[in-house]
C-alpha cells in the first residue's frame, strides 16, 4: 500500500508541473499586452512606446519566455504569485481568503450534497419502481434541469426580502451560509443521487446478493453489504466533488456577493488583472490533481484489486 | 427506425423532441416568429405588463420579451449546440484514432487528454475568458477546448470496446484497409454511443452559458440572450420578480427536454436496456458512474 502511495503520488507531479507550464503559457496567449494593462490599469494617461519598453525592463518581462517561466514557477512553489495590476497588493494576500471563504462553503456544501444524495440514493434504489422512487427522480430532474443563479434569485427574493428572514448576500453569520449551501446543494444533489442509486441497483443484481437472500441472511444485513459495495464507487466520486464545487461556486458566489473566489475571478476577469486570473487557475488545477491522487489512493486502499494494475 | 418508433412512443420523450425540434426551428428563423423588432426600444412601454401585442410585456426598455426570447435561441442553444458539435466531432476523429490504432498514438493522445481534463471545467472556461476577454464567441472557444478531451476520452473507450469485436478482426484478416473497417464496421456501431454521450452534455452546456452571460461575462447587449435577460431582470428584482419568471422557465423547459431526451436515447438506442426496459433503467455499470462524476466538471 504504502509503494502504491508513492508511486501514485509520484505520477502526479509531472502533471502539475506541465499544468503549471500551460497556466503561464495561456497568459501569453492574451491579445492583450500584459504591459500595457498595467499601464491602464495605474492610469497612466499617454501611453508611449518609451515607457512601455521601461515597464518591461523593469518588470523583467522583456526576457526570454522559458526564462520567466522559471522566475515565475520558483517563486510560485514559495507561494508568491507576484502583484495585482490592478490594486498591487500581492496575489496571496488577495487568493489566501478568497480560497478560504470559498473552501468553507464548498465543504459544508459537500457535506450535504453526500449526505442527501445517499440518503435518496439509497431510499430510491431500495424502492425501485415505486412512488418514492418516482417522485423524488422526478424532482431532482426537475431540480437539475434549473439554472442555479435563477434558483439563488427566487429564493433570495422569496425568503430575504418577502419574509426578512435570511440575509441577501455577504458572509457575515451563519445564516448568511443558508441560502448558498441550499441553492449548491440542489443543483449537485440530482446528479450525485442518481450515481449512489444506478450503483446501488447495479450491486443489487449482484451474485452475492442472491447468494446471501439464498442463505437466508436478514434482508438488513444483505442491505448493509450492498450499501458497502455501493459506497466504495461513491467515495471516489465524492472525492472528486469537492473540487468540482471548489471551481464552480462561480455563479452562486456572484450572487450572494460571497467574498470567495469566484467573486475575485470574475471581478479579476472584468479588469484584466492577469497574475490573480494566473493564480486563480493554477490554485484550482493543482487542487484538483491533489483530489483525484487521494481518491485514487483512498479507492486502492478499500479495494486491493485496483492495486496490483499499477 | 424501430428504435426511432420506440422513442416516439414514450409520450414524454415524444413531447421533449417536439419541444426541442420547435426551438430549434424558431431559433433558425427567429425573424419569421418574433412579432417584433427584438432590440427596438419603447421607453414609454417599459415593463408593460402582457398585452395582446406583446404577449410577454416588455423588458426595462420597452422591448418585446417574447422576440427577445425567441432571438435569444440563436445564442443560448443554437451556438452552444455547434459548439457541442466541434467537440464533440474532434472528439471523435480523435477517439477513433486512439481508440482504433492503440499504441504510442492513443498513449500521448491519453495524456494529453488527462493534462487537459485536470483543468475544472469552469476554471478553465474563466481563464479562456481572463485571457481572450469576455464574450459569447470566448465561451464558445473554451466550451469546445474543455470538451474535446472529455469526449475524446468517452469515445475511445468505446471503439475499443468494438475494436475488439471478431468482425473487425476478421476484416482485418481478410485485408480490408483501416480507413474502410472504421468507416463502414466501427462508425455505425459507435454512432448510438457518440449521440447518447453528447446529448448528456448538451443541457449543463445550455446552463452553464446562460450562467457565464447572466454574470455580464456572456453576450453584451443589446443582443438577447436567456442569461442575459435574467441579468437583466435582476436588477429590478426586488420590485418586478415577475421578469426572472419567462427567462428561467424557459431555460428550465428547453433543458428539461433536453436531458429528457437524452435519457430516453440511452434506452431507445441500447438494444440490452430496449428488451427490458423498465428493470434497467437508471442502471449502469460502476465505470459509467464514475465517468459521469467527473463530467459534472
Amino acid at each position: 500500500m504504502v509503494s502504491y502511495i508513492i508511486k501514485r503520488s509520484l505520477l502526479s507531479i509531472p502533471l502539475l508541473v506541465i499544468i503549471s507550464f500551460l497556466t503561464f503559457g495561456l497568459n501569453n496567449l492574451s491579445p492583450l499586452d500584459p504591459v500595457e494593462v498595467i499601464l491602464h490599469a495605474q492610469g497612466v494617461p499617454t501611453i508611449t512606446d518609451e515607457l512601455i519598453v521601461e515597464t518591461k525592463a523593469a518588470l523583467g518581462m522583456d526576457r526570454p519566455f522559458l526564462i520567466r517561466y522559471l522566475n515565475w514557477f520558483v517563486s510560485c512553489l514559495q507561494l508568491d504569485f507576484g502583484n495585482s495590476y490592478v490594486t498591487g497588493k500581492t496575489v496571496w494576500s488577495l487568493l489566501a481568503p478568497a480560497f478560504l471563504n470559498t473552501l468553507k462553503l464548498t465543504l459544508i456544501s459537500a457535506a450535504a450534497i453526500i449526505a442527501l444524495s445517499i440518503g435518496l440514493g439509497v431510499i430510491s434504489a431500495l424502492r425501485e419502481g415505486k412512488m418514492t422512487d418516482k417522485s423524488i427522480r422526478g424532482v431532482s430532474f426537475f431540480l437539475t434541469s434549473m439554472p442555479p443563479y435563477w434558483l439563488a434569485a427566487l429564493m433570495v427574493w422569496y425568503f430575504s426580502v418577502q419574509l426578512d428572514l435570511l440575509p441577501t448576500s455577504g458572509m457575515d453569520s451563519y445564516e448568511s451560509y443558508i441560502l448558498p449551501v441550499i441553492v449548491i446543494t440542489i443543483s449537485y444533489t440530482g446528479i450525485y443521487f442518481r450515481m449512489v442509486r444506478s450503483s446501488m441497483l447495479s450491486n443489487m443484481n449482484e451474485d452475492y446478493v442472491l447468494y446471501g437472500r439464498a442463505s437466508g441472511l436478514p434482508e438488513k444485513k444483505i442491505t448493509m453489504h450492498i450499501l458497502r459495495n455501493s459506497l466504495q464507487v461513491a467515495i471516489s466520486v465524492f472525492c472528486m466533488a469537492i473540487p468540482i464545487i471548489l471551481g464552480s461556486t462561480v455563479v452562486v458566489e456572484n450572487i450572494f456577493a460571497w467574498p470567495g473566489l469566484g467573486t475575485l475571478s470574475v471581478k479579476s476577469i472584468l479588469s484584466r488583472d492577469f497574475p490573480i486570473i494566473q493564480a486563480y487557475v493554477l490554485v484550482l488545477a493543482m487542487a484538483f490533481v491533489l483530489f483525484n491522487t487521494v481518491s485514487d489512493i483512498i479507492n486502492a486502499a478499500m479495494n486491493p484489486k485496483l492495486r496490483k494494475g499499477h | 427506425m424501430k428504435r426511432l418508433q420506440f422513442l416516439l412512443k414514450d409520450k414524454l420523450a415524444a413531447a421533449s423532441l417536439s419541444i426541442l425540434v420547435v426551438t430549434i426551428v424558431a431559433g433558425i428563423f427567429a425573424p419569421l416568429f418574433a412579432p417584433h423588432d427584438p432590440e427596438e426600444v419603447h421607453m414609454e412601454l417599459r415593463y408593460a405588463a402582457s398585452s395582446w401585442e406583446y404577449l410577454l410585456g416588455n423588458d426595462h426598455l420597452g422591448r418585446c420579451i417574447l422576440s427577445r426570447l425567441i432571438f435569444g435561441i440563436r445564442p443560448s442553444v443554437l451556438w452552444v449546440l455547434a459548439a457541442l458539435a466541434v467537440s464533440v466531432g474532434i472528439g471523435a476523429i480523435l477517439g477513433f484514432i486512439a481508440g482504433y490504432f492503440r499504441g504510442l498514438t492513443d498513449a500521448v493522445v491519453m495524456r494529453i487528454c488527462d493534462v487537459m481534463l485536470s483543468f475544472p471545467g469552469y476554471v478553465m472556461t474563466l481563464a479562456v475568458i481572463g485571457i481572450l476577454g469576455v464574450g459569447l464567441e470566448n465561451i464558445l472557444i473554451a466550451f469546445v477546448l474543455m470538451k474535446w478531451a472529455w469526449f475524446t476520452r468517452i469515445i475511445r473507450t468505446s471503439v475499443m470496446q468494438y475494436a475488439e469485436s471478431d468482425y473487425v478482426k476478421f476484416s482485418k484478416v481478410l485485408g480490408v484497409s483501416d480507413i474502410k473497417i472504421i468507416t463502414k464496421h466501427m462508425v455505425p456501431v459507435s454512432l448510438p454511443d457518440i449521440a447518447v454521450i453528447a446529448s448528456s452534455s448538451f443541457g449543463s452546456m445550455i446552463l452553464q452559458l446562460s450562467g457565464f452571460s447572466f454574470l455580464g461575462l456572456g453576450i453584451q447587449a443589446p443582443n438577447a440572450e436567456w442569461g442575459m435577460m435574467l441579468n437583466e431582470a435582476r436588477e429590478v428584482m426586488f420590485s418586478k420578480p415577475e421578469f426572472m419568471l419567462a427567462p428561467g422557465l424557459t431555460i428550465i423547459v428547453v433543458v428539461s427536454a433536453i436531458n429528457f431526451l437524452s435519457d430516453a436515447l440511452q434506452v431507445a438506442l441500447d438494444p440490452k436496456l430496449l428488451a427490458s426496459k423498465y428493470k434497467l433503467q437508471g442502471q449502469g455499470p460502476a465505470s459509467t458512474a464514475r465517468l459521469q462524476g467527473k463530467e459534472v466538471a
